[in-house]
């Protein structure tokens, strides 16, 4: 699976990003990540294979999330679905 | 292929159709159309840019922008869900704009999120008859509206937000009923 990894100084969680590559909520959920220098990973769902797309989604849904971009997981508990930035800023204390 | 330009024009053509404005924040706007724009050269068919799309026309055929939701949810939170289409007194006010509820039905979402559906590689394949399992009726809460400013007439939930002929405001439309005769 293509996952992208994006350094920053911020490395307190570990954050993985279930994005889309189209989408404009997932862009702005990279940039807030970014802007506040969070190290994360992401993968482009929409750019992935059949097979990768299943684990992807069982992955969401083992976790209590539904089908829907961004879907943010952090430290592989917290699944925040959805650019709720205040819940993002809370999360990850920035 | 679909140009960037292109699918700009065609949204802002839509927009004014149908009394809406486009999002008034550039770099997101250019990211839904950039968004589109790929998604129709991939599909065959601008889907959301905010919806993952299963490459199979029947099951994507709700989220074609302008999605089928794009009206309730500009009517309920001012935007549609991606973002793109705003109502006029949001665009106006300059009101925020946040991430909106999904209103795509769990049915429709599970079919399109299912293993046996979910993937492109089930398109049938050319010349094969697709074939739909069940064809429901239409749920009860469609209806015929009629413009009464210049006769438009429509079959949906609700009444559009302005006439996409005549401008008129949702006011002017009254519910219709219509009745077939002389059939057993």
């Amino acid at each position: 699976m293509r996952i992208t990894k994006v350094k920053g100084e911020n490395k307190k969680h570990k954050v993985l990003l279930y994005a889309l590559s189209t989408c404009g909520w997932c862009r702005k959920t990279k940039k807030l990540l970014a802007d506040n220098s969070v190290e994360y990973e992401y993968v482009d769902v929409d750019l992935c294979s059949d097979e990768e797309y299943e684990q992807i989604r069982d992955d969401i849904i083992q976790r209590g999330g539904r089908i829907a971009f961004p879907t943010l997981i952090i430290d592989d508990v917290k699944l925040i679905t959805g650019f709720d930035e205040d819940e993002i800023r809370k999360a990850l204390g920035i | 292929m679909t140009t960037l330009d292109q699918v700009r024009r065609r949204a802002e053509s839509d927009a004014r159709t149908h009394g809406y404005y486009l999002n008034p924040d550039e770099d997101f706007l250019t990211d839904l159309l950039e968004g589109l724009r790929r998604n129709e050269e991939r599909y065959g068919y601008p889907s959301c840019p905010c919806r993952l799309a299963t490459g199979v026309f029947e099951i994507d055929r709700d989220i074609i922008c302008p999605c089928d939701y794009r009206d309730a949810d500009c009517e309920e939170y001012g935007y549609c869900y991606c973002g793109l289409y705003v109502r006029k007194d949001v665009a106006e006010k300059k009101l925020p704009i946040k991430p909106i509820p999904e209103r795509r039905p769990p049915e429709k979402l599970a079919r399109a999120y299912s293993k046996e559906n979910a993937t492109p590689s089930e398109k049938p394949a050319e010349g094969k008859k697709l074939t739909i399992v069940s064809e429901k009726p239409p749920a009860v809460g469609l209806k015929m509206w009629y413009c009464k400013q210049c006769g438009y007439v429509c079959f949906r939930e609700e009444p559009p937000y302005v006439c996409p002929i005549c401008k008129a405001k949702r006011e002017m439309f009254s519910g219709l009923t219509v009745r077939i005769s002389g059939q057993d």
